[in-house]
């Protein structure tokens, strides 16, 4: 939960999400959902020379499992407040049920 | 505040706890596909999903010369401010070499 919480927090702002076939995708975070499955708006494929299938999609939904990493607004995250909620987590892992 | 502070300090009963003390710590993370991450722990869960900052990726990759057949060892690297890393592709996770 503590990462579906973080990324609802992002919701509205532009983050890149690189799948695991290597293609990367830029756009404004519009929903996540428990599995961490992403809705990008304004999307825009950052290698479009290599990947050009994608030129006239302008939203998507990314299923969660097939991302590899998500590179963020540093300036939008609250690393205190990020490790605080990590340290919990680990703290009551009853309260939320471990999954 | 109080009660997880003393619990910090002692309590290594499961794995997970290991890299719950390397929180705001520099970390090594090995992922598929011969991924290498070294960058701040922020933030992790059970699944090893985690937000990393300052992040360093380094990405071997192996070319085959046609004509030769010979193998030739590439090394990719790429920096990222702020990163969340989708756990299941990691492979392990260790503080960095001091070296």
């Amino acid at each position: 939960m503590l990462f579906y919480s973080f990324f609802k927090t992002l919701v509205g702002q532009p983050v890149t999400v690189e799948l695991k076939n290597d293609l990367a995708i830029t756009g404004v975070l519009v929903s996540v959902d428990q599995f961490l499955n992403i809705k990008l708006d304004n999307i825009k494929v950052v290698d479009e020379e290599r990947y050009p299938h994608m030129l006239a999609v302008k939203n998507c939904f990314i299923r969660g499992s097939v991302v590899r990493y998500v590179q963020l607004p540093a300036p939008s995250v609250d690393m205190a407040l990020l490790q605080d909620a990590a340290r919990r987590e680990r703290q009551q892992p009853a309260a939320g049920g471990r999954k | 505040m109080d009660d997880h502070a003393p619990l910090e300090s002692t309590g290594i009963e499961e794995p997970l706890d290991l890299v719950r003390l390397s929180l705001d710590e520099r970390i090594y993370v090995k992922l598929r596909g011969d991924r290498e991450l070294r960058g701040r722990l922020h933030a992790y869960d059970g699944h090893l999903n985690m937000v990393l900052g300052d992040v360093e990726e380094t990405i071997t990759v192996v070319d085959v010369n046609e004509e030769t057949m010979e193998e030739v060892i590439r090394i990719v690297k790429r920096n990222c401010e702020m990163l969340f890393v989708r756990g299941d592709g990691v492979i392990l996770v260790s503080p960095p070499s001091r070296a």
